[in-house]
């Protein structure tokens, strides 16, 4: 609960219309994307500026109140739902592009700004913005910076990290905090912008960026690729890396996502295959042309059943945006689905789809694979209930070897969706004793009062290792 | 600060015992496993109307469906603010083909507002308005005819000059005044009284079918009833116009008046089942999309379940079955040499629900000499949603005044829709807000007639 003046204060500062503390409000904010996790918020606040936030956070300061920032609360690893209380800050008043530099290449945005829109925007001036994240319908740009959002193009173009050049933050103390500029090269001390990237509000709250644009690709051109066998399907995926080609796209989906991806989109996946390959790419006419040829190749000398070209812009955008509904329309199995995203080395990606259906097997659970393979990220969804406990017991076991068998082939526990509160027993598993002790300090540093996002990233306990029988 | 899991130990629903009466009557109707369902993703939110309105999250399909659930699990009292959040829902059914996990929604808000419907305590203004509009307008034919006759009468006596002139108008609210400024010109003879209940197909026949007619597409639009007979005979099918069909029951539903919308749906199963008919065509979007679920509303009834099954597989839309099966005649623009442009504003339950949008977007790019062009965000609710633009006129009226906006920058000289509703409302908007745009609002039926080359 916050007291009165808190509240009369925070008022002041927004306009009564933007901020709540009615029941709607704190339950309509208790939630984001991750399954079986609820908490209430003391209060919900909308601030429209830089200094806005910036006062906001002297009297969360003040009076030592959790704040967590949150754009449309899509996130998959618990970053946006406020398990401390306290005040849910919603970026979404924060919506402008402020500039597009045509010159420098670059766009300054608010956090605010909906993915989507902001690619299809750029995209009309003739310029490329590649981090695409199967959300980017609804998701904001400055909750994929807290994240440091990858997606459909990982591989070729990397991820949000790659293309933040600059951000203005405020710091815990209201301070406001600039980093980075409209450069390709800064080395004036610690890469202050890069640790925000990724922080998942733990550190500071963006309140613009300047985003590093990229042209747009002259041609591109997508196939799919159906296997039998879904070994198959994830040998070509190495072949193709191997050979020195590295595609625009590169995702795969195992028989039971194909299923349900096209119940949803209906546009005729092979629902008898046991994979398919979704494969992109993109750049000037002749290197598109060779490229697909030589895919082409591999793929029917991995023993691929059929491969098809889209034969419209339409058709590769149909397979595509299905693709992107593919972790939701996991739902229609069963009402949970628990997805995580391990992430191994690409060589390493035939290995980790056996070690993920060997372990879904030995726990007895359901786990439907889909990715992006290319960049070694896939996704393993357990399709479960959450009103049977002892189902999810066994996935969260099932989980945990997962983890454990992607560090052991070199990987990590999450690729792109964040630790948050879902992975945070295992970060220790990664980074081991010694990162988690700098990166507590680093919390430190910036947030001495532990009021932003707190009780995420660091576990109280860190989850015992489970043992692997190798062999 | 509360850490909450699913409170519910096993399978189903939570065993609550509730204080609050409305939260009892939520945790009876709605659906758990809809509930449980909805993952919470958040790609239902680009596709929210009311959401894009106010950027609030408790406006979104996610908000209401995670305070649905809430109240059904005891996080919150579903006090007024909450029957307000559930009312200013449109119902346009846009979340639902936006939602991977198929979620229904639709039944959710039905059942939410059945709920609240069974504790309303309404004005004694509303309850009476309420009581004449779901027992004895809607489903009442003699007195829609009478209305029909009276508002006739009104508008041709010159009583509704004499009401504008006195001033008499203004005594209604005001978008209520607006509303009654377009009304077309009522009448109190039906397609039946026209045509008869039967008219034979042109040439052989394809199929035969039976017309819905609905209850104010039969008053206020007649024409546009006889015109959907003359190009379904045209087209090839036999058409059965039966005179015991009632009320389709979509107002009641939408409203929480559950059991009415039951009552009528059972008319209407018999009636038409008795008729034994390949297709059972509506030229309503709103109406369609509650025949096409009867064997959802029927499912309970033990009686009529089959049957409802039997009605809702035969239901389509007249642009669906005149592309799909039809023998389509020409249609041609012949007023100018110029190609005339031609824009369309989507029904949401015919497109949501009925699955019908691609239809009459080809039925209009084949009249020669007219040129279609997409509006932008044609697929978004503009606001009419049954009697949505009377109980909610602020939400409604800003969501019509974006609506507008694209509709000028197409600069169609037609704006062409598939349900009186919309088609209403278009009117209104062209009205208030494109005041000097030459742009006319049409049911696509009566455009496509007007420009169809009869067979001779």
């Amino acid at each position: 609960m916050l007291n009165e003046s808190v509240v009369q204060q925070l008022k002041s500062i927004v306009g009564d219309a933007y901020f709540r503390i009615d029941q709607e409000a704190l339950i309509a904010h208790s939630y984001d994307g991750t399954p079986m996790l609820q908490a209430l918020p003391d209060g919900v606040i909308y601030p429209e500026t830089t200094e806005q936030v910036s006062e906001i956070m002297r009297i969360a300061s003040q009076y030592v109140i959790p704040v967590v920032t949150r754009g449309s609360g899509s996130n998959l690893c618990g970053g946006t739902t406020p398990v401390s209380g306290g005040i849910v800050m919603v970026m979404h008043r924060m919506n402008r592009i402020i500039e597009i530099d045509m010159e420098n290449l670059t766009a300054t945005v608010q956090p605010g700004v909906i993915t989507g829109e902001f690619i299809t925007h750029v995209e009309e001036l003739g310029l490329f913005y590649p981090p695409d994240p199967s959300s980017m319908k609804i998701s904001t740009i400055g909750g994929n910076i807290a994240e440091c959002s990858g997606g459909l193009r990982g591989l070729k173009y990397g991820t949000t990290k790659d293309y933040v050049l600059g951000l203005t933050a405020v710091l815990p103390s209201g301070e406001v905090l600039k980093t980075g500029g409209k450069l390709t090269k800064d080395v004036a001390g610690y890469d202050l912008t890069k640790l925000l990237v990724g922080s998942e509000g733990t550190l500071a709250v963006v309140t613009e960026a300047i985003l590093k644009l990229v042209p747009k690709p002259k041609t591109k051109k997508t196939m799919v690729a159906m296997y039998k066998d879904i070994y198959g399907a994830a040998r070509t995926v190495s072949s193709i890396i191997k050979q020195q080609i590295i595609p625009a796209t590169l995702e795969i989906l195992d028989n039971a996502t194909i299923q349900v991806v096209d119940d949803f989109a209906k546009i005729g996946l092979p629902r008898d295959m046991e994979a398919i390959l979704i494969i992109e790419q993109d750049g000037e006419p002749e290197v598109v042309e060779r490229d697909m040829a030589s895919i082409y190749h591999i793929c029917e000398q991995e023993q691929a059943d059929r491969i098809e070209m889209a034969q419209t812009r339409e058709q590769a955008e149909q397979l595509l945006t299905a693709r992107r509904s593919a972790f939701t329309a996991l739902a229609r199995l069963r009402p949970t689905t628990i997805l995580e995203d391990a992430t191994v080395p690409r060589s390493k990606i035939a290995d980790m789809v056996l070690k993920t259906n060997a372990i879904a097997k030995k726990y007895n659970v359901s786990i439907a694979t889909f990715g992006h393979a290319g960049d070694g990220n896939l996704h393993p969804t357990a399709t479960t209930d959450a009103r049977d406990q002892e189902e999810v017991h066994r996935v969260e076991e099932a989980f945990a070897e997962i983890f454990e068998a992607a560090i052991a082939l070199g990987g990590t526990i999450t690729g792109e969706h964040g630790v948050g509160i879902v992975k945070a027993p295992y970060l220790e598993w990664k980074v081991g004793t010694a990162g988690i002790e700098i990166m507590k300090g680093i919390k430190a540093a910036f947030d001495p009062q532990n009021i932003l996002n707190p009780n995420k990233m660091f576990a109280k306990e860190t989850k015992k290792r489970v043992v692997i029988q190798h062999g | 600060m509360a850490s909450t899991m699913d409170n519910a130990s096993k399978l189903g629903k939570p065993n609550i015992e509730h204080k609050n009466r409305l939260a009892r009557t939520l945790l009876e109707k709605l659906d758990y496993d809809q509930l449980t369902n909805c993952m919470r993703c958040g790609f239902c939110l680009p596709a929210c109307p009311t959401f894009k309105e106010t950027g609030m999250e408790p406006a979104s399909p996610r908000g209401r469906i995670a305070m649905m659930k809430a109240a059904v699990d005891g996080l919150m009292e579903p006090d007024q603010q909450f029957q307000d959040q559930m009312n200013l829902c449109l119902g346009c059914r846009a979340c639902e083909p936006a939602c991977p996990a198929d979620v229904k929604y639709g039944q959710l808000i039905e059942q939410t507002k059945e709920a609240i419907e069974q504790h309303a305590s309404h004005s004694l203004p509303v309850k009476l308005m309420r009581k004449t509009l779901f027992k004895a307008l809607f489903p009442k034919r003699g007195n829609l005819k009478l209305l029909g006759h009276s508002l006739a009468l009104y508008q041709k006596s010159g009583m509704q000059s004499l009401a504008h002139k006195t001033g008499a108008m203004k005594l209604f609210p005001k978008h209520l005044r607006e509303m009654e400024g377009i009304l077309p010109p009522a009448s109190g003879k039906g397609v039946v009284e026209r045509l008869g209940t039967f008219v034979p197909a042109k040439g052989e026949a394809i199929a035969r079918v039976a017309m819905f007619r609905g209850c104010i597409m039969d008053v206020m639009f007649a024409d546009t009833n006889v015109n959907t007979v003359e190009l379904l005979t045209e087209a090839g099918f036999d058409v059965y116009i039966p005179q015991e069909q009632v009320c389709c029951g979509a107002l009641h539903a939408h409203s929480g008046e559950m059991e009415d919308a039951r009552s009528l749906a059972a008319i209407n199963i018999d009636t038409f089942k008795s008729l034994g008919v390949d297709y059972i065509v509506s030229n309503a979007g709103g109406c369609g999309a509650l025949l096409i679920e009867y064997d959802h509303l029927m499912q309970e009834d033990q009686q009529y379940a089959e049957a409802a099954k039997w009605f809702a597989s035969r239901v389509i839309d007249i642009s669906t079955l005149l592309v799909e099966k039809g023998r389509l005649p020409q249609f041609a623009e012949r007023s100018s040499a110029e190609p005339v442009k031609v824009t369309y504003q989507d029904s949401c339950h015919l497109r949501n629900v009925m699955k019908g949008s691609s239809a009459p977007r080809v039925l209009m790019k084949q009249v020669a000499g007219t040129e279609f062009i997409e509006m932008k965000e044609a697929d978004r609710c503009c606001g009419s949603a049954g009697v949505y633009n009377v109980v909610q006129p602020e939400m409604a009226g800003s969501i019509l005044e974006h609506k507008m906006e694209h509709a000028a920058q197409t600069s169609a000289s037609y704006m062409l829709t598939s349900n009186p509703g919309c088609l209403l409302q278009m009117k209104l908007g062209i009205d208030k807000h494109l005041p000097s745009e030459p742009m006319k609002a049409m049911h696509i039926v009566d455009f496509l007639h007007e420009r169809m080359l009869f067979s001779k």
